[in-house]
This record gives structure tokens, sequence and C-alpha cells, in this order.
């Protein structure tokens, strides 16, 4: 689960991690209170969306309006708030249909020696989590990571004995922190580490980390995400949700037990599993196709669950055709031939339906879709099937 | 021979009395496998399909000679029923739930690591030995006992190429599915060296998926230690980058762990790789001839 940059900046104060004063604003009247409020010469107005690219993101109809701004004065904030309030913001991460804008933050000014980079990630090899810190600050992980591994320094830490004070002084000699400045960036890294543990993160980015000119440690920008499976005992973060930023019909499906992610193609897929799920997008293009999305409809599958899936598959206008595949497991091909059929009546289809029963009861299912009235094409196989599907949408 | 469990496997399910895992160990007692008792904290005492139910591991151990678990509990009580297993001696772990935090599993996978035990899953769909011990939630008729040793990180994608390998003839010694987690017992390379040092397993197949970098690890293995014809095929080649593909490891980062990187590593391997999800029986059959050339 995604959150704003706001509420993180909430979680890292909460767990003493230090990030500048700040104020959320929904109103240009609220952006305006938070900028005298603040009490400094400047601060930093910034669009609240959970995707990165901000800075140089710009407003949708307003070319000249970037999602982060300096202004200097509260009638300043006020109007660069009414700007970006209400308004689309395009950033690289948001694809060019941008994203709303509902809130900003207005956050204090401060003066800034050095820009850092740090993260937390869960490095899958060593099936621990590892704190990486970079002297790149501003700069995309990812880009420092292709054009300059050398300047990024790893160290990884059990979860139950957390961030030790001497791996804090490993890095920070990487990175030429020195002084008094050792004893806040301890703090900050070890403040972090907790924060990914005991919220259950999947990942933690603070980018830029700035050295003040005072020497002190602090998060300009802070993305964290968590991990889903673990929310059930973070009722507090869970209600940080913000359902106006994911896809609607991600969200419609996650509330029917389903699995799906929209894509950009023409060919809806509805199918058990996430593995056979991919691999069924993958033969579609293969078979020159285009998926529509990922659809799992999970291991145990009820009628309700399959007529809701297919709801969502037709709901998206560029769908030209859906195939089902389904290898029955622990899902009986009957019980899917039995919603199919009674899906199709339901939903009230109108474009080409491929379906492709194996498994459990096949022979079963497939008889309930031939004595069915319903206008559906068999298919044998998965290549066979991938053709059909591909084969309809072209004689259309 | 086959590889982790055969016919003598003796089998408890933590978790016995609920729903899945009374209809699970059902099916296994069905297709054969020693199913001798089950696990349910405050039932101790009881009986589920006519097996005994124990308070702990520990008990159904020592009454039963239990040697392999098959763990049905709820995600949040996963990684105790886990420890717990290990700690009462069990050889072959396999975690059938989805769901588990993953800080959780960094935990067990620390004493795993430290002890004898080979941890399966979890978010696995289990392990077989055709025709031997099925311990997992896969369709039982669809394996067939032959030659091919199959692992793979997702479900139902292990028994599409199940079910191509046993319709060639081929058919499998024991087939693993090792999880969609980001953190998972066991890994390709656990698997293969298993396969290589059985004698029954003459080709190994397996199926890996876009995220992380098990399989490029996995590559690199091959290479250098692995005899025998491998064949394997990478889901989600059109999946697009940081969107999880359902299981919380099927995801693109960063750039890392696209398809293309892995196959790139595999076809450097000199494994054959399958183009199409129709395609891993026989892409078993040429690696086959090819090492035969």
């Amino acid at each position: 689960m995604k959150i704003h940059e706001y509420q993180a900046k909430q979680v890292l104060q909460e767990a003493g991690v230090a990030v500048l004063a700040n104020r959320v604003a929904t109103t240009p009247e609220e952006a305006a209170a938070a900028f005298q409020e603040l009490g400094g010469a400047v601060a930093v107005v910034k669009a609240q969306i959970h995707a990165g690219g901000r800075g140089k993101g710009t407003i949708a109809d307003d070319p000249e309006q970037h999602g982060v701004q300096l202004v200097k004065s509260a009638e300043e904030a006020a109007e660069v708030a009414g700007r970006l309030l209400g308004k689309t913001l395009v950033t690289v991460q948001t694809g060019p249909e941008g994203k709303t804008v509902n809130q900003v933050l207005v956050e204090a000014g401060c003066e800034i020696a050095r820009e850092l980079y740090l993260g937390i990630v869960l490095d899958r090899a060593a099936a621990m989590p590892v704190l990486m810190v970079s002297s790149e600050g501003g700069v995309e992980i990812e880009e420092v990571a292709a054009k300059t591994p050398e300047k990024i320094f790893k160290e990884h830490f059990h979860p139950a004995i957390g961030l030790q004070s001497y791996q804090a002084r490993k890095l920070c000699a990487k990175l030429g922190i020195t002084g008094k400045s050792v004893r806040s960036a301890d703090a900050f890294m070890r403040g972090l580490c907790r924060v990914f543990v005991d919220c259950d993160c999947s990942m933690a980015e603070i980018n830029p980390m700035v050295v003040t000119k005072g020497g002190e440690l602090v998060a300009l920008d802070a993305k964290i995400t968590f991990d889903d499976n673990a929310l059930f005992r973070h009722k507090d973060i869970e209600a940080y949700r913000d359902l106006t930023e994911e896809e609607p019909s991600e969200v419609r499906a996650g509330e029917a037990g389903l699995s799906y992610v929209k894509l950009d193609g023409n060919i809806g897929c509805l199918v058990n599993g996430a593995g056979l799920a991919m691999s069924t997008m993958d033969i579609i293009k293969l078979h020159g196709g285009e998926p529509a999305n990922f659809l799992d409809v999970g291991g145990g599958a009820n009628a309700q669950q399959v007529t809701e899936a297919f709801r969502i598959i037709l709901s998206d206008d560029h769908v030209k055709a859906v195939l089902v595949n389904i290898f029955g497991g622990i899902m009986r091909c009957t019980t899917i031939a039995q919603a199919l059929v009674e899906a199709y009546k339901t939903v009230g289809f109108s474009i080409p339906l491929v379906v492709r029963l194996e498994g459990t009861e096949v022979a079963e299912g497939k008889k309930i879709i031939a004595e069915s009235d319903v206008d559906i094409i068999t298919a044998d196989d998965l290549t066979d099937a991938a053709r059909k599907v591909v084969a309809s949408i072209q004689t259309n | 021979m086959s590889i982790l469990i055969n016919k003598d496997t003796r089998v408890i399910c933590q978790g016995i009395t609920g729903k899945a895992g009374e209809f699970h160990s059902k099916n296994c007692l069905d297709y054969g496998t020693k199913i001798v008792g089950g696990v349910t904290p405050g039932k101790g005492g009881e009986t589920a399909l006519g097996l005994p139910v124990f308070d702990t591991v520990s008990e159904a151990v020592e009454q039963t000679g239990a040697n392999a678990t098959m763990i049905f509990v709820p995600a949040p009580f996963t990684a105790d029923a886990i420890l717990e297993a290990i700690d009462a001696g069990i050889e072959v772990v396999v975690a059938i739930t989805e769901g588990v935090p993953v800080l959780d599993m960094v935990h067990v996978y620390e004493v795993a690591r430290r002890s004898n035990v080979t941890l399966i899953g979890p978010n696995c769909p289990g392990l077989i030995t055709s025709d031997e011990c099925k311990i997992g939630i896969m369709p039982g008729y669809i394996h067939k006992k032959g030659s091919v040793g199959v692992m793979s990180r997702s479900g139902t994608l292990t028994y599409e190429a199940v079910w191509q390998t046993s319709n060639l003839g081929l058919g499998q010694t024991t087939c693993v599915g090792l999880g969609g987690d980001p953190i998972v017992g066991t890994s390709f390379i656990d698997l293969f060296k298993l396969y290589e040092a059985d004698p029954e397993t003459e080709s190994i197949l397996m199926m890996g998926e876009i995220g992380g970098t098990a399989e490029e690890e996995a590559a690199a293995f091959v290479k250098e230690h692995v005899s025998k014809p491998v064949a394997a095929f990478i889901a989600g080649r059109t999946a697009p980058p940081g969107k999880r593909m359902g299981h919380a490891g099927a995801i693109i980062s960063g750039g890392k762990g696209t398809a293309e990187e892995k196959i790139a590593a595999l076809e450097d391997a000199g494994i054959e790789v399958a183009q199409s999800p129709a395609d891993m029986g026989a892409a078993v059959q040429r690696a086959i001839a090819n090492k035969r050339n």
C-alpha cells in the first residue's frame, strides 16, 4: 500500500525521524494560513499524489505550473495552492492521464549543505532488509545504480536486532559525513530502520535526505510503502489508504477477492492463478494480440466472483474479446462452467468469449457449456485459445 | 528414488480441523499419502478424518513418527506454525498459506537456515512425488510417474507444465511449487542440487516469473554444476514495471527482474527456454535431444 508524502512524514515524525515543519492544506486559504504559521521567509508548496517526479511534473492544462514550488509570502502560497488543487498533475510516473491533486503540503524551507539518498528495501537474496545510501541525492536511485554503482553503499540489518550505530558510522564514513553530523545521521538512519520494521514497510525512501548548513540531517522528501499482508496488525496505517489514488476497477476487484491489474490492450483475460494469468497474457501477445488486463480469480472462486470478474473486464471500453483460461485444481471445471454460463447471461455479452478449460472435472465442465445456449467459442489448449481469441477480434 | 518425499514419508497437517486443511488432507489421503495425524491447538484428543489431532507438533511427532508437515493455518499464525514444526524436528515443512507478512518470513528464514529443515513455501501449491506422496493442493491425477524434475514459483502454471509433460509421456519424479512470495524457504538452486543427485530424475523443468533475481542465480548455478538437460519458462514477459502481478514477488522494480534479463541468463547457461507457455513440455524434449547431440 502506498501513502502520501505528508502521511509518510507523520509516520517519521512520530518515530522521531527528523522532518521539516509542515502543514497540509486542501484550500488556498489553508495554504496561506500554513505559510504564516510556519513563520519563515520562504516555504515550499508540494502537490500530494502517489507518484514521483512531481518537481518536474506539470499541471495538464497549465504547463507553467510545476508540482513543487517555492513561495515567499502567504499570498503566493495561496496562489500556487489554487493553481495545483483540484488540477491534474502529469509526471513521468503518472502516465499521460496524470493524477488529481487533492492536497498540498506546505513545508518550511531550510538551508541545504548537501543532498543525499537513503532507502530501505528487502534484499530477497539475503532474505533481510538492506539500508542503501548514496551521495547522489535527488537523483533516481535506479539511475545511480546503472551509471555509478560505486556511489551506493549498503548495510543489511536483521529486524530483530535493528541497524547498529557502528553500521551508521560506517555509512557516514563512506558519505563523508563528519563531526557532529554523525550523531544526527546515526539517529536518522536507525530511526528509519526502526520505522521500516515496526510498520512492516516494503520500501522506505528518503530522496533527498539533506544535511543542513547547521549540520543536521532531515528528510526533504519521504516515500513509504507497506506490506499489504501485514496491514492486519497496523489499523492506524491502513487508515492512511487513499482510494482516490487507485485505479477504481482494481479497488472493485480487491473488494471481490480478485487480483486485477488494468493494462492497455483489448483482450480481456480471466484466469485462475497468478503464474498462469501472466502466462496467458504472454501467449496472447505471442500470437499478435494485446492483453487488456491481468486477472486472477484465485483458487476457490464462486459464481458471484466470476460474474463480478466479467463485469470488471467488460467495464473497460477497450476490451473487444475475452479469453477465459482455467486449469482446474481445487477449482472444479464444473463450478467455473456453471459460473460462466450464469455470468454470461447476467452480464450480457456482446463480444466474443473464448474458453479453455482443463483439469478437475473438465469433461463435465465442457458438457455444461456445450448444452447451454450461450455463444461461447471453446478451445482445446493454450495455443488454440490464444489463436482463436486473437482471430475473433480480427474478423470483427 | 525421488527428492524430499516418497511413499514412506509420514505427514501431519497443521490446521487439519479447518475447512481447507481437512479438504486437502482428505485429497492427499486419497492420493495415497501417509497422513498420520493433525495439529490444532486446543483440539488435542479429538479426531479429524479418523486421524488423531494433537495440541502441539512435538506431541504429534512423538506419537506418530511424522517427518513432514503441511501447514494450512491462517497467515497471521503461519510463522509461528513453521517455527513450531522446525522446533519439533520435522524434516520437510510445507507452508501452503498465502499472505504471510514478509518480515515474519525474514525471522523464519533465519531459523530455517540454521537447522536441517527443508521449508517449502509459503504461498505455494506444495510438492508431489508422482504415485507416492502428495503434500499440497495440486490435482493428483495430472501427474504421471516419470523422469522430469519440475519446479516452479507458481501454482496453476505448474499444473499446465505437469500436464504437458504427462501428455508427452515424460512424466515427473517430484514436482515442487516453491511459492510466489519474496522470501520462500527453498530456492531453485537448492532443488537443482537435489535433482542433479537423484538417479531417477533425467531432466529438469523450472518455471520462473518476473521479479527478483532467483532465476539469474539459478542459471549461474546450472552453468557450473548441473549436467542434466534443463528447460525453463519465464512468466510475465508482457507485465508492465511497477505493477504487482498477483504474487507479492512478481513485480518489476527499478528496471530489475524483467523477463528479458532472466531469459538471457538462462539461455547463456545452455538452458532450453520455452517461448510460449504451451511449449514447456516440448522444451524439455528439446533439452534432452540437445544433450544427446
